[in-house]
């Protein structure tokens, strides 16, 4: 999923000052997970938002709606009344959700609640991490199932860096690093001659480097 | 001297001698007397010197820059080249410009991560890894094309260096990465600060085992500690590095005056004994701020006077 978290309140509030009908659009996928943006969230920030007014004597309306997927316009479809009630929205989805809305609806400004951060997991309780760069080549068949592009600081194909010391990271004693994981599962698949092998530069060009991607499915047009 | 002519560094490794290669960290600025300086006082005592590249991802003078003012000085320079902060484009730009300047010596390591360094708010790059450089600037040499595939018409032909760190994790690995960056085409290794004897014995035993020291000249690292201090950050706070306890206890067991010269002792000390051990074929001092040591290192070691 994409993992994303709320903007500090004061940034939010500073954002959403200058309007007095405001709508807040959480979205039911990944922000909702990663309790970022869902109905919750929205609720309790609608919340916040008319008591920090009321505190200063400043008229808001705050209208609340959580739709299925802002970055989809199927979806989004849903808010078009919700938005034409209001003088701003302040999108709780991550950065694609908010760019879709903005792009959905040109004369009103979208704002964004969260920070977006990265593709990953819940790794447990509370904790998410990041796993996946969406580099556009996957090599996890032979890395064991742990991407060294987005797990390894220093994004060796490889390593391990001469900083790796009981298992954990140079750069953060917290986080496991990457090649001693891929070394663990390789061993313990019977594959770690996976390594003896030269892995070249990567090509980049199936990654961000050439700019914006795009993903068409002419199967899927009718 | 033509293309084919072979660097001092690797005439004295490749005639079977044993090496001895100093670091001559840059300033933190354009101070080209600071340079000189440093410079001046390892002068005649390695048969090449490095020249770190923004080292702990500090910002300093540009490895290529120091590398000319050694050639100025009559000293054959190692450059160092991180991957770090350039892309593959200007790497290879470098390669070319550093051979079109008479730089020979070129050591190539993935570096240091910018988070320990003075700009930590820094991007990194990391387009290609320490493994990618050494087989690109390997196959300039050998084939002499760029990573392109563009026939050059002039390739540079470096003697080619790589870094290994013996004393990081997992230790079994580490063998296997030596393996594959001297077959990706590193000539001779550098390896970080050797303070723990014991771990880097069974390291080199075991790159005997598997018959690496016959293919590739090993460098064993050394620094002379300068105070407890100093040793007990590198043993808590720099990455890689292993500084056993009782190395730290012997400092601190002697008077403070004192400690300077037992730390310059104890690095001697570490090279004889690092000269018995099977396959190394030379010491690389790194004297960190501490360059004027290097001579009296070199000297009490009986590594002077140097070959021609």
């Amino acid at each position: 999923m994409i993992v994303g978290e709320q903007k500090p309140f004061a940034e939010i509030k500073k954002l959403v000052w200058p309007y007095e009908r405001l709508l807040i659009l959480g979205c039911g996928t990944c922000v909702k997970t990663c309790f970022a943006g869902g109905e919750d969230e929205v609720a309790v920030l609608a919340s916040a938002i008319r008591l920090a007014f009321k505190k200063e004597r400043k008229p808001i309306s705050v209208e609340e709606l959580t739709i299925e997927r802002q970055c989809e316009n199927g979806f989004i479809g849903a808010s078009a009344p919700s938005v034409a009630r209001n003088q701003a929205v302040l999108s709780l989805a991550c950065g694609a959700g908010v760019q879709a809305v903005a792009r959905r609806f040109a004369n009103i400004p979208v704002l964004p609640g969260v920070n977006t951060g990265f593709i990953g997991v819940l790794e447990k309780q509370g904790l998410f991490t990041e796993e996946c760069s969406g580099c556009g080549n996957c090599r996890l068949a032979v890395f064991g199932g742990v991407c060294p592009i987005t797990r390894c600081a220093k994004k060796l194909l490889n390593g391990p860096c001469g900083g790796s010391r009981s298992g954990k990271c140079e750069v953060n004693p917290e986080t496991d690093c990457a090649w001693q994981l891929i070394i663990d599962r390789l061993t313990a698949l019977g594959q770690l001659d996976n390594l003896k092998a030269y892995f070249p530069p990567t090509d980049w060009r199936s990654g961000s480097a050439r700019g914006p991607r795009k993903l068409f499915r002419e199967d899927h047009v009718i | 001297m033509s293309a084919e002519t072979p660097t001092r560094l690797q005439r004295i490794l490749n005639s079977g001698g044993f090496a001895v290669t100093a670091e001559c960290g840059p300033p933190r600025g354009a101070d080209v007397e600071a340079i000189q300086r440093k410079i001046a006082v390892l002068n005649g005592y390695a048969d090449a010197v490095n020249v770190p590249d923004n080292q702990t991802a500090v910002v300093r003078m540009s490895s290529m820059a120091g590398c000319m003012h050694l050639l100025n000085a009559g000293i054959e320079p190692v450059m160092q080249m991180v991957c770090r902060d350039r892309n593959r484009i200007a790497l290879q730009s470098d390669v070319f410009g550093a051979y079109s300047l008479g730089i020979k010596n070129l050591l190539c390591l993935s570096g240091d991560h910018q988070s320990f360094g003075s700009q930590p708010d820094a991007m990194n790059v990391f387009d290609i890894d320490s493994m990618q450089l050494i087989r690109t600037v390997r196959e300039m040499r050998e084939n002499g094309h760029d990573m392109s595939g563009t026939r050059l018409k002039t390739a540079p032909k470096m003697f080619i260096g790589a870094a290994a760190n013996p004393f990081a994790d997992p230790f079994e690995f580490r063998v296997l990465r030596l393996a594959k960056k001297i077959e990706a085409g590193a000539d001779f290794i550098q390896t970080q600060c050797v303070f723990n004897l014991e771990r880097f014995r069974e390291w080199m035993q075991r790159s005997r085992d598997e018959g690496l020291t016959e293919k590739v000249h090993i460098l064993a690292g050394v620094t002379p500690l300068k105070s407890v201090s100093a040793a007990k950050y590198m043993a808590g706070k720099v990455p890689g590095m292993d500084v056993p306890e009782n190395v730290i206890q012997r400092l601190a067991g002697v008077p403070a005056k004192d400690v300077p010269r037992e730390g310059i002792r104890m690095c001697v000390e570490t090279i004889a004994e690092l000269r018995e051990i099977e396959g190394v074929h030379g010491i690389h001092i790194m004297a960190i701020e501490w360059e004027e040591k290097v001579g009296e290192i070199v000297e009490a070691a009986n590594l002077y006077p140097r070959p021609a």
